[in-house]
């Protein structure tokens, strides 16, 4: 059984429709990736995973006693907070010193309980935030762009650590990445959103199909930064076979 | 003891400075130090309201700043940006409070008391309302610290961890209406949130976790008060201002030793 179900799941700001009918799960074990260009409502969609945002309609559901470990955006975190990265691993719950160290070795950075949250690279940062999300012996890992911020090779051996981390312990891993090229090797399916699920499959099915060709640029064989938006991406060929309604807004500011 | 007139004013700033530690923490950890401003100066009105309905000061001025510090969380995010919106809310606030209390005939009301608070006048009353009202803030944000410290770190974190950031704001709005209730008596309306604010960041260079931050801005706070009610004696200056001027000369040192120790370390 999956370990977590989204079913036709529509969310709304306000007037603004950032997702319609959006429909997914995850089983046990696997890793599948989230692709789409800004704006294309992927954070809303893990926010509303964790429950962060309620759904305008359908529904998201997990099965029974799992649990969820989130890795946000890159976080801010003020100067005129003190606190070290013991003393934030241990903000969740049951955390023992012993579960402390093993997380923080599963995250890659073992030698960092003593230092300043805020002291941190951007990369150990990131670590910690996982070591946080695994502390939990979650049956999913959500991460949300988790390597915003690092430059190639720093995202690289992130994504990894993730890998390692899925080996180590099993878990499933749902996550959100701009840099398809990176996570192609350590994804087991690929979702291209854009409002709505565009296309999905194994990685090199999303990376050849015209619709992600069409969001992200041709013939640059996944390795994209390319946020090409356009409007006229023609859905009636390939690998799609439902009905695609565009009244999800293009945020057209940001995506050119 | 109590008696003694010193030794109940030493042991309202008490109250108040372990009622703002915590408090304060938060305030410039979330980066409200305007909005305790806001809610401070709305209490004003507060006592306005208090005076002309004959209730106790201490509810009147609870009601008022709880009302605004809700207003504020409300009308926040819908098209004004924070500090305007809290420019407007508090000034005006602070208008209607003076004005309101113009039209007070009959009362003699010394404004100054309330403006710059009345310390030396507090009465064994005062000082009960005070430390119920300390223990009280203590007692609320100790119970809720962990989620208030995720809630503070990210929203999202909170949500994934199963903590509802709405409701804590809501926990830090209701403590801070009590301080400022509380306060007021102490340093008045308009020097509130320096009592919040200042020993919360005279505290930061001095810690590593946000529990130490709080018991030394408690510390701070405490030895401001005492030291700060010595000074007015000695001098013959206002108490509530004293106190801050205390507050303030500690934060100048603590800053001093911060940047000293940075240059060590570097």
């Amino acid at each position: 059984m999956s370990l977590v179900q989204v079913e036709d799941l529509s969310l709304r700001y306000g007037a603004r429709t950032v997702l319609s009918h959006v429909s997914l799960n995850v089983q046990r074990g696997e890793i599948v990736t989230i692709v789409g260009p800004n704006g294309s409502g992927k954070t809303s969609l893990l926010r509303a995973i964790i429950g962060a945002v309620k759904p305008f309609q359908g529904r998201v559901t997990r099965g029974a006693g799992v649990t969820i470990g989130y890795v946000p955006q890159k976080l801010h975190i003020d100067e005129t907070l003190p606190i070290t990265v013991s003393r934030f691993l241990k903000l969740s719950g049951d955390a023992t010193a012993v579960s402390i160290d093993h997380a923080l070795a599963q995250a890659g950075v073992p030698d960092l309980p003593k230092a300043q949250l805020s002291q941190l690279s951007g990369g150990q940062f990131q670590r910690v935030l996982l070591a946080r999300a695994l502390i939990g012996k979650p049956d999913l890992l959500l991460l949300d762009e988790a390597t915003q911020g690092l430059d190639q090779r720093g995202s690289a051996s992130f994504y990894q650590q993730i890998e390692q981390v899925r080996q180590d312990t099993g878990c499933a891993v749902l996550m959100i990445s701009h840099e398809l090229h990176v996570v192609m090797s350590t994804s087991d399916r690929v979702i291209c959103l854009n409002g709505h699920v565009c296309c999905e499959g194994t990685p090199a099915v999303v990376a050849s199909a015209p619709e992600y060709r069409a969001l992200f640029g041709t013939g640059t064989g996944g390795a994209l930064a390319l946020y090409r938006h356009e409007h006229d991406h023609d859905h009636t060929h390939g690998h799609c076979d439902h009905d695609h309604d565009h009244d999800h807004d293009h945020d057209d500011t940001k995506a050119s | 003891m109590l008696d003694d007139f010193m030794v109940r004013a030493a042991l309202a700033g008490v109250g108040v400075a372990i009622a703002s530690a915590p408090l304060g923490c938060f305030v410039v950890w979330r980066r409200m130090a305007y909005f305790g401003d806001a809610t401070a100066h709305a209490a004003i009105l507060g006592v306005a309201v208090s005076l002309a309905f004959s209730m106790s000061i201490f509810v009147g001025t609870l009601t008022v700043a709880l009302l605004m510090a809700l207003t504020v969380s409300v009308l926040s995010g819908r098209g004004y940006a924070m500090d305007t919106l809290l420019g407007v809310l508090a000034h005006s606030a602070l208008a209607f409070g003076l004005v309101a209390v113009s039209f007070l005939s009959g009362v003699r009301i010394d404004l100054m008391a309330y403006l710059f608070g009345d310390i030396l006048a507090v009465s064994r009353g005062d000082l009960s309302v005070i430390w119920g009202g300390a223990a009280l803030v203590v007692l609320l944000i100790g119970w809720r610290w962990s989620a208030l410290l995720v809630s503070t770190l990210s929203q999202d974190l909170a949500h994934a961890s199963g903590i509802d950031p709405k409701r804590e704001q809501l926990v830090l709005t209701l403590a801070l209406a009590i301080t400022v209730a509380v306060a007021i008596k102490v340093v008045g309306v308009l020097l509130i949130a320096a009592m919040l604010i200042i020993p919360a960041a005279a505290a930061r260079p001095l810690s590593r976790t946000p529990e130490g931050m709080a018991v030394a801005a408690g510390v701070i706070g405490i030895l401001s008060a005492v030291a700060g009610l010595r000074a007015a004696y000695v001098f013959d200056t206002p108490a509530g201002p004293s106190i801050v001027c205390v507050a303030a000369i500690t934060f100048l040192a603590s800053s001093a030793v911060g940047s000293f120790r940075s240059v060590d370390r570097g």
